[in-house]
Formats: C-alpha cells, sequence, structure tokens
C-alpha cells in the first residue's frame, strides 16, 4: 500500500447524498479479476452516455475540476461492499475523499487501499463545497501527521479524527494483514482454548 | 451487567486488543462467491501464505450465472471467466464449491442457511453487503471488502472496531398482507439509508418473534440498507426448529450441547443498548419505493412526499428525475413492465409460496414480464416437489434457476432501460438492475399483485 502523509491538490465537488457503490462503479463492470483498471469505468452511468459519449454536465467531464481529492455529500459509499469502489477511485487517482459521513465498508474499503476517507462536520463540507463553487481551482492541503485539513483559500484549518492504529497503516504504508499476522500465536491459543460450536 | 445478543457474540470471538481500541475479532465461517474473491486468492499467491483453515470457507457462484440452460457453458466471456476462475481458486486452495450444477449452488445467503452452515453465537462474514442476512439466526454475520476476505483467508481474524448497538422493536400483529419486507421497507423509510449508520442491529418485540426464520432473514438481509453493520434476531424455538436436520447442523449430542449453548445467547433484561426505537405493527402498511434508495419507500396508499427531510430534496428531485415520476402522486395504479420475484432477500420457498397461493388458477397482465428466480437449487427442487413451478409457469411467469438474476445488472437478465419493475430484491439504486432500469421495491405478495393487474396494486385488497 502506498504511504499517505499529506498532500496540497485542488477538489472535484460531488455535492449529492447518499452515493452508493453501484454509481461508483456499476456491477456489470465489476468482471475482472485483478484490481487495476476500474478508474475508467468510476461513476460509469453519471459520467457517459450509453453510447460511451462522455455527459457534459458531469464533473469529472469538466475541465475546470481536477485534483486529488473528491468532496462528496452524507453517507457515501453505501450499499454495496464491493471494494471495487474504493479501487476505482484510488484508479482515477483521488487519494482522499471528503465527507460529512461515510458508508462504514467503504470507509473500510477506502482505508485499506490508502484512501483518506476524511470526514468533517456537515457546516464545514458546506463550506468547502462553497469554496470551489466560487473557485474551481482552490487549493486544500490535507495533513494527516497533524490531523489537519486547511482550506487555503480561507484559511480555515479544520482538525479531523482518525483511529490512531489507522493512521499508522495509513503514514506507513502498512496493511492489517501484516498486523494479522502479527497475532498468529495469539489465534492459535485462542483457537486451543475455546469451545467452537461453529464446526461441529 | 446484563449483556446483549451482539455483545455475547462479539466478545466471545475477542482475540486480541490492538492500543487504540481495535479488536482482533475471530471469524467463524467464511463465504465466498465469484465476484469478490479472484483479488484475494491473487493476494494469497503473491505473499505467498497459505490459506489458514479450508474448512471454514465455502463458495458458490451465484451472481454471474444465467438463469437458463445452467449446463450449458456461460455465454458471456468475462462472467464465464470470473465463474472459472472461482473453480480453479477453489481446486488449488481446496475450498469446497457448491458451483453451477451443484445440487447445493445458488445464492451465497440462501445456502449458508438451508444448509445448516449458518448458526446461532457464531461470527460470519462474506464479500457480499447483505451477508447481514444471516443474522437472523443470532450471529454476528456482515459484509466485507476483498481485502479483508484475504486477511480471514490468511488469518481467519479481521482487525475491527466493535460497532455500536441499536435495538428496533416492532410489536403487535401485522395485517393481512403485510409481510416481514413491509416492516424493514417501512423501518428503512423512517430512519433513512443512513440511520444504522455504525451500528449494529437487534430487531426485537412480538411482531419479530411472530416471523419465520425466512421473514427474519429478509429483515436482517436488508440492515445494510440502512448503513448498519449488521442485524441480529434472538434465537429461539423457531430457529432451532428450522435448523434441525439441515444437512450441515449439528446432531446428536453436538446438536444437544449447541442446543444447550444458544439457549444462553438472548439479549438479558436490563441490557442497554446505544440506540433504540419502538414501531407498531398495525402502523405497517404494503410499501413501496419510490425512488433511488431503499429509504425512499411508503406505505401503498400514500403520495409521493413533496419534500424529503431525510435524503433532501434535491436528492428527491434528483430521484423522481431518474424514475420519471412526480413528486405528490400516488403510485398505487400506476402502469408497471416488469416483476421480479428473487434475490436473497425474497427467493426463498415460503416466499414462493406466498407468491403461488396469490397466483395460482390466475393469468399475470399481458403487459408485464414476470420472472421468478429461486434462491438456490434446493429452493427449486422444493418448489418443483410442491407444484409451485407448474402453478407460476401456468400463471405466466417465467420460472428460472438458481442465482442474483435481475437483483444486479452483472448477469443475463436486465430490466431495460426506462421500464418500471416491481422488485423483490434490496436495492432500487440507478441502474441497479440494468442501466436506465426503474425499480419499484416490495414484498413477495406485492410483486404477485402487480404481475397479475398489470399495476402497483394493494394486495390487501386481493386476499380472502
Ligand atoms: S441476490 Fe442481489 S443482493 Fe443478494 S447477493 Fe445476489 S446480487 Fe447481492
Amino acid at each position: 500500500m502506498t504511504p499517505f502523509i499529506k498532500l496540497t491538490s485542488s477538489a472535484v465537488p460531488l455535492p449529492i447524498e447518499d452515493v452508493d457503490t453501484d454509481q461508483i462503479i456499476p456491477a456489470r463492470f465489476l468482471k475482472a479479476i485483478t484490481r487495476e483498471g476500474f478508474g475508467e469505468n468510476l461513476f460509469r452511468d453519471w459520467r457517459y452516455g450509453k453510447d460511451g459519449t462522455p455527459k457534459v454536465d458531469f464533473v469529472l467531464n469538466n475541465p475546470m475540476y481536477s485534483g486529488q481529492i473528491l468532496v462528496a455529500g452524507a453517507n457515501f459509499g453505501c450499499g454495496s461492499s464491493r471494494e471495487h469502489a474504493a479501487w476505482a477511485i484510488g484508479d482515477h487517482g483521488f487519494r482522499v475523499v471528503v465527507s460529512s459521513y461515510f458508508a462504514d465498508i467503504f470507509r473500510g474499503n477506502a482505508l485499506n487501499n490508502g484512501i483518506l476517507p476524511l470526514v468533517v462536520l456537515p457546516e464545514v463540507l458546506h463550506e468547502i463545497f462553497e469554496t470551489i463553487e466560487k473557485n474551481p481551482t482552490a487549493r486544500f492541503t490535507v495533513d494527516l501527521e497533524q490531523e489537519q485539513l486547511t482550506n487555503e483559500t480561507t484559511g480555515t484549518v479544520t482538525a479531523f479524527e482518525i483511529d490512531p492504529y489507522k493512521k499508522t497503516c495509513l503514514l506507513n504504508g502498512y496493511d492489517d494483514i501484516d498486523y494479522l499476522l502479527s497475532q498468529r500465536e495469539k489465534i492459535d491459543a485462542f483457537e486451543a482454548a475455546r469451545v467452537d460450536y461453529s464446526l461441529l | 451487567m446484563a449483556k446483549t445478543l451482539f455483545d455475547k457474540v462479539w466478545d466471545a470471538h475477542v482475540v486480541s486488543e490492538v492500543p487504540g481500541g481495535n479488536q482482533v475479532l475471530y471469524i467463524d465461517r467464511h463465504l465466498i462467491h465469484e465476484v469478490t474473491s479472484p483479488q484475494a486468492f491473487d493476494g494469497l499467491r503473491q505473499r505467498n501464505l497459505p490459506l489458514l483453515h479450508k474448512e471454514r470457507i465455502v463458495a458458490t457462484a451465484d451472481h454471474n450465472v444465467p438463469t437458463k440452460n445452467q449446463d450449458q457453458p456461460i455465454k458471456e466471456p468475462l462472467s464465464r471467466k470470473q465463474v472459472q476462475m472461482l473453480t480453479e481458486n477453489c481446486a488449488e486452495f481446496g475450498v469446497e464449491l457448491y458451483g453451477l450444477g451443484h445440487p447445493y449452488q445458488g445464492i451465497v445467503h440462501v445456502i449458508g442457511p438451508e444448509l445448516g452452515i449458518t448458526r446461532p453465537g457464531i461470527t460470519m462474514v462474506c464479500g457480499d453487503s447483505h451477508t447481514s442476512t444471516h443474522g437472523a439466526f443470532g450471529a454476528v454475520a456482515f459484509g466485507i471488502g476483498t481485502s479483508q476476505v484475504e486477511q480471514v483467508m490468511a488469518t481467519q481474524c479481521l482487525l475491527l472496531n466493535k460497532p455500536k448497538t441499536m435495538r428496533i422493536n416492532v410489536d403487535g400483529e401485522l395485517a393481512n398482507g403485510v409481510t416481514a419486507k413491509d416492516i424493514i421497507l417501512y423501518v428503512i423509510s423512517t430512519l433513512g439509508t443512513g440511520g444504522g449508520t455504525g451500528y449494529f442491529v437487534e430487531y426485537a418485540g412480538s411482531a419479530i418473534r411472530a416471523l419465520s426464520m425466512e421473514g427474519r432473514m429478509t429483515i436482517c438481509n436488508m440492515s445494510i440498507e440502512m448503513g448498519a453493520r449488521g442485524g441480529l434476531i434472538a434465537p429461539d424455538q423457531t430457529t432451532f426448529d428450522y435448523m434441525e436436520g439441515r444437512e450441515f447442523a449439528p446432531q446428536g449430542a453436538d446438536w444437544d450441547a449447541a442446543l444447550a449453548y444458544w439457549k444462553t445467547l438472548p439479549t438479558e433484561a436490563g441490557a442497554t443498548f446505544d440506540g433504540e426505537y419502538h414501531f407498531k405493527a398495525a402502523d405497517i402498511t404494503p410499501m413501496v419505493t419510490y425512488g433511488t434508495n431503499p429509504g425512499m419507500g411508503m406505505g401503498i396508499k400514500e403520495a409521493i412526499p413533496e419534500h424529503s427531510t431525510i435524503h433532501g430534496d434535491a436528492g428527491l428531485a434528483k430521484a423522481m428525475n431518474y424514475m420519471g415520476l412526480q413528486k405528490g402522486i400516488k403510485l398505487e395504479g400506476m402502469p408497471i413492465d416488469y416483476v421480479f420475484i428473487g434475490s436473497c432477500t425474497n427467493s426463498r420457498i415460503e416466499d414462493l409460496r406466498a407468491v403461488s397461493r396469490l397466483v395460482k388458477g390466475k393469468k399475470i397482465a399481458a403487459t408485464v414480464n414476470g420472472i421468478v428466480v429461486p434462491g438456490s437449487q434446493q429452493v427449486t427442487k422444493q418448489a418443483v416437489a410442491e407444484g409451485l413451478d407448474v402453478i407460476l409457469r401456468e400463471a405466466g411467469f417465467d420460472f428460472r434457476d438458481a442465482g442474483c438474476s435481475a437483483c444486479l445488472g452483472m448477469n443475463e437478465d436486465k430490466v431495460p432501460a426506462g421500464k418500471y419493475c416491481v422488485s423483490t430484491s434490496n436495492r432500487n439504486f440507478e441502474g441497479r438492475q440494468g442501466p436506465g432500469a426503474r425499480t419499484i421495491l416490495a414484498s413477495p405478495l406485492t410483486a404477485a399483485a402487480a404481475a397479475l393487474t398489470g399495476r402497483v396494486t394493494d394486495v390487501r385488497e386481493m386476499m380472502i
């Protein structure tokens, strides 16, 4: 996993609530057996017409907006557990998604792929959308070490919270699997000590 | 201190604590399917890791499979490849596979319970959000991402933050024609698609206790649609009666030992939850959704609201645009084009029986394309044994082979753009049943009624 430490970038606004993972990557594109190449079909049906022509009114097709930060409405990533949604977002080049809250499974999937799901209060989210609306190239700094999001236009600094373990993982590019493998003795001991009703 | 069902099961599976609050949770059973497992198997190969406990995994092919001519090779090359990949991976790692053609094949959340793999008091995961279904037995069951599928394969554990607990009580008696599906659609329409985020939900109350296991599975299945990590229901005599004698259920002395343990699981009096809601069964009528998430639902006699406090007016307007509907109108009486009876929410034998009872000796409307897709080969077998296939076919339904089918636009079964489909599945997201498809979620009874009349119909008026 690529470490995430700090970045300064413009942001792409998607002021829609309850964006489900079927929109992020529709089911018909889940047939690949590797993790690569999902970025092409990120937001496929919002982004392209039936014949594959880009829809001009969708933000990813608007050359005014770019950057490694996606800013979205509340409850981002609800629905299907498909990790392909996180792969598609990462493959497209986003490293941070900002919202007022995330669906649980998506949040976990993002973190397991080096993408920071950054939670801010609804009023902060609103202010970020306003800043981008006024100036599409407005820049933001996400500093994971300091747990701070800086709106470079307004100078507003917002503290955000992140689980300390997950923070260490992101900063160092560690996967959960490394930690879990290191627990092998405890896992063996757990298995040996308990009565297991699951396989009787 | 009095403990909840969830706390008992979760705490019994904690292997170790990680500084900062996370826990290493032991996973008893792992279900896998073709879509979310190939990258996990690949990860094991790349890291040169063995699969720790192959006896704890069961695999099936469900999302990509055609529901016609299952004895023939899958036509679509990418689907064929993904199913083939599952077969190869299971062979390489020694995982039990109930693939196409196997008598146990079916939707992963249908086969676990019917085979007796799903049990009270266990932890269970699958790379699939509707793993919440299995909570109906009093298991802690939840969906995970593919990275976590790999973690469970390698270590039988996951690193997790313990969710908060919520109890949803539904008391009283359901009216005739109102089902488990209506309960859960009603609850989600009240709490919204994010109402359960961060929580594990226990469903309780007399209306829940009165439900069959199939009904309980329908409820727990849709917990994820309000954002909950999972849902669960205390095991009781209904649970034990359902389980006894199932293929892989414990037997003899093992059954007695397991049963004694299961009886210790229910939430104790005085246990507290982080959140609690109370609903009255009498307030619930047959439900239909009008929008593009499962929270946009209403009673069959109601009109689409002018404003949405939960989803916001912008969300509502976007949904109306996609659905081709207007705020303030009623759906009752509106012509529909498709009826899909299936999915891990409502494709069990009880669902097929309920539909058959309603349509027996009648014909579905000529304008409706009606398909019934059993959740598993076992459901098909039972349906055939009871003659339900004949009843459904004579009524004009296309009775298919088991699979996820039109629940998600991934296999051959899709709803065309712009068409309205009354569906017993769980998601009405944009494009869920195919690009441009317009889904109205409802119970099997409401779906059957719509098939007969060709319109969104109040099934209570058709029941004697
Ligand atoms: S039936 Fe639908 S919701 Fe259930 S597992 Fe299959 S695709 Fe997922």
